[in-house]
């Protein structure tokens, strides 16, 4: 009994060896298991070491933040004043100074809708209204010309506006013809299903530049004469084509994860295919392809910048056009890096849940 | 019984034939297709015609009178638009061959590197894979080309990070050996060297199957490939002399130089394509189920057996598809090399269409390219992936 007493003291008193707790534990295990991995960890340190205190002297210690281009170019770090000085430009493009809470009122919008829409409780009929209402009231908001709003020429659109315009409509508009793609492509009428294939892999086949190539020299010659639909509007079309085929390929796979079994229910209590697809099939397929959709989503707003190429000014080019500014001329890494951090934020923001609803939606379906 | 089970012969008003039906719909959509293909078409050719735009590839017989910054094969502005067109393509297919390859190299070390057991190296790699797939390829095309031009130095202060090898704003430039005989010769020699490895293969195959005897082959093919152009090089006895590139005058001269423009696209489609192809490994390793190395292990496999015989086998099958389109990717994003003036098809093309105004013609040249590009790779990769599929029963 005393023997047992004993070992229960000892054992509330000696702690882990210091080798095998608390930091220094976890940097053996993790750090320096083996001499191979110890090798790789020094020659990173040593290579951070050379790396780092350039770049922060660079970034932080050398650099300016609010002075005119000219004190720019005597300074050896970051130039991070443009930013400031070019902001407006960068964000809105050309849009009227006056009017410039329009777009910030629609981007802000837009931003509370995708909160609220990322909780799935709000998921349904009602969350579709909330959309195609709020969508009206940003179009409106952009456009102008009605409740006393003067009217903005789409040519003035630009900046980080246009960029979520263009994806974030060209996906809701893209989503409608993708599910019919799909469902063309596993029809049994040999003529449908050969049309969607064709068309799918098709557009799959070729880069978004052409595409737009084809939105901005070739659509004139395709619409009669007076019929002029303006340069966003075509590229519109072009990013909701090319959505499109990715789309359909991924609610595809969607459908083909349904088991055999539900058609053949859906048959057999009478459903004709509509209903079939409209009650039991899409329901049940869409759910599954909603993380691979926003991957689709996430591509879709990195495409958009490609409109670059045929001068549209989308965010991407308006930092571009601040660029060309004499007075800042040199600054393109700072400008870039600005740029590259607002698309890393949206894009990251939408994967990592992305990735959290896959992680959700699996645990649902196994429970 | 059987007129019950069996579909009533009378006669069905033709809408509940689901045949009839069937083929009432393909009528009907096949019909709305081309009634709107005509009504563009027509549309194409009044257009055309108020604008006195002659149609057809005629064009590409004339001459392009335009110069082109890099070409594969000889070109002056006095050869025709086809050969321009030409140029364009073996651009093209030039930065993309490079491209993947070197895409495949990173892409499987970053893979590999984010499952690595050390905490700092996987993190750096799922950092990567993060920022470089969160950012638009054509930003970072922008960001590089850049740094090309406003952070590296001019020629005259060079940076000369290795002996040979010099980074200006100009371009990046390295000695290669200056050419002599020995090289084709040495090139033959590695081919004959192939073919050794080839029959040697085959015969240890034999051998194995015979006696179960394992011939090491990876190491003799080593050697073997190493060896006979080494050998070659020593009985022209080994020369040595570099083509090293020499400051004159604004600009280097000799060695090989690798322009701002193919630079820049080659760096920004690598690191962009890699993190992609960096995740795409890291799920193919991470689906094989660890009963495998234990089961491959407990009858006495070496790790590196394991990794030939077991592993890679089956990751394979799960890698290759998505790794197909992702190179596929690499090739179509290519076309983006239009906005930083790297000479590819898609800039080619681009400048013939606005120095004849055959748009129709040259949006469907690049259509056709890209298309021939894509489907041959996907036929070749289907053929690849059903050879590796899994035979089930």
């Amino acid at each position: 009994m005393t023997e047992a007493k004993v070992t229960a003291e000892s054992s509330e008193v000696l702690k882990p060896p210091i080798s095998h707790a608390g930091i220094i534990g976890w940097a053996r295990l993790n750090l320096f298991n083996g001499w191979f991995n110890s090798t790789l960890t020094i020659l990173i340190l040593v290579a951070a070491l050379q790396l780092i205190p350039p770049f922060v002297n660079w970034a932080f210690i050398d650099s300016v933040w609010n002075t005119t281009g000219a004190e720019c170019q005597q300074v050896k770090g970051a130039c991070w004043s443009v930013i400031p000085a070019n902001f407006r430009l960068v964000i809105f493009g050309f849009y009227p100074a006056e009017s410039q809470w329009r777009p910030l009122l629609a981007m802000i919008m837009l931003v509370g809708l995708l909160l609220y829409s990322k909780n799935r409780n709000n998921w349904g009929k009602r969350l579709l209204y909330i959309w195609l209402f709020s969508l009206f009231i940003m179009g409106v908001l952009m456009r102008g010309g009605l409740f006393g709003l003067q009217p903005v020429e789409s040519a003035k659109w630009s900046g980080l506006p246009l960029t979520l315009i263009l994806s974030f409509f060209g996906m809701l508009a893209a989503y409608p013809l993708g599910v019919v793609l799909a469902l063309g492509r596993r029809s049994n009428l040999t003529g449908i299903r050969s049309l969607c294939v064709v068309y799918i892999e098709m557009i799959r086949g070729v880069p978004l530049i052409s595409l737009l190539f084809m939105s901005s020299i070739m659509f004139p010659l395709f619409l009669p004469k007076d019929l002029n639909i303006d340069k966003i509007l075509r590229a519109q079309v072009a990013i909701i084509l090319f959505t499109a085929a990715y789309i359909a390929e991924v609610v595809r796979g969607g459908l083909q994860a349904i088991d055999r079994g539900q058609y053949e229910a859906a048959e057999s209590i009478g459903l004709n295919y509509y209903q079939t697809m409209r009650l039991v099939i899409l329901p049940q397929a869409l759910k599954i392809v909603i993380p691979p959709s926003v991957g689709i989503l996430i591509s879709a707003f990195k495409d958009t910048s490609l409109v670059v190429i045929i001068a549209l000014y989308d965010l991407l080019n308006t930092s571009k056009s601040a660029l060309s500014n004499p007075e800042w001329m040199g600054s393109s890494s700072e400008v870039y890096i600005f740029v590259a951090l607002i698309y890393f934020l949206f894009c990251y923001l939408m994967s990592s849940y992305s990735r959290r609803l896959e992680a959700e939606l699996e645990y649902k379906s196994t429970e | 019984m059987s007129s019950q089970n069996t579909q009533p012969s009378g006669k069905v008003f033709f809408w509940y034939d689901p045949v009839k039906r069937g083929i009432i719909y393909q009528v009907f959509t096949l019909l709305a297709v081309g009634l709107l293909g005509y009504y563009l078409f027509s549309n194409v050719q009044i257009n055309l015609e108020r604008q006195s735009i002659a149609t057809g590839f005629g064009f590409l017989d004339k001459e392009s009178s335009f110069e082109i910054g890099e070409s594969l094969i000889e070109y002056s502005s006095a050869d025709t638009y086809a050969r321009a067109l030409v140029v364009g393509v073996l651009n093209t297919l030039k930065v993309s061959f490079v491209g993947i390859v070197l895409t495949v190299l990173l892409g499987t070390l970053i893979g590999i590197a984010r499952l690595s057991s050390n905490w700092l190296v996987s993190k750096i790699a799922s950092g990567y894979i993060e920022l470089f797939q969160n950012i638009p390829i054509l930003l970072q095309l922008f960001f590089f080309y850049a740094l090309f031009y406003e952070v590296f130095p001019s020629p005259r202060q060079a940076l000369n990070p290795i002996v040979g090898v010099f980074i200006t704003n100009r371009g990046i430039v390295y000695g290669v050996p200056e050419s002599h005989k020995a090289h084709g010769a040495m090139f033959v020699a590695f081919l004959v060297g192939i073919v050794i490895v080839f029959f040697l293969k085959r015969w240890a195959k034999k051998r194995q199957i015979a006696t179960g005897q394992i011939f090491p082959v990876f190491y003799t093919a080593l050697v073997i490939l190493l060896a006979l152009p080494i050998v070659t090089w020593l009985l022209y006895s080994a020369p040595t002399a570099m083509d090293v590139p020499k400051l004159s005058g604004f600009n280097f001269e000799g060695g090989v130089n690798v322009s701002p423009e193919f630079g820049a696209l080659l760096f920004g489609l690598v690191l962009y394509t890699a993190a992609f192809v960096a995740e795409i490994v890291r799920a193919g390793i991470q689906s094989i189920d660890k009963g495998q190395t234990e089961a491959a292990m407990s009858i006495g496999l070496r790790p590196g057996q394991i990794m030939k015989l077991v592993i890679l086998p089956q990751a394979l099958r799960v890698i290759v598809p998505p790794l197909t389109s992702q190179l596929l990717n690499l090739t179509k994003n290519s076309s983006l090399a239009v906005a930083i003036g790297y000479p590819d098809f898609v800039a080619v093309a681009g400048t013939s269409i606005n120095q004849t105004g055959q748009a129709i013609e040259g949006v469907a040249l690049i259509m056709v390219v890209y298309l021939t590009i894509s489907l041959s790779t996907s036929v070749f990769m289907n053929w690849y992936n059903k050879r590796i599929a899994l035979v089930e029963r």
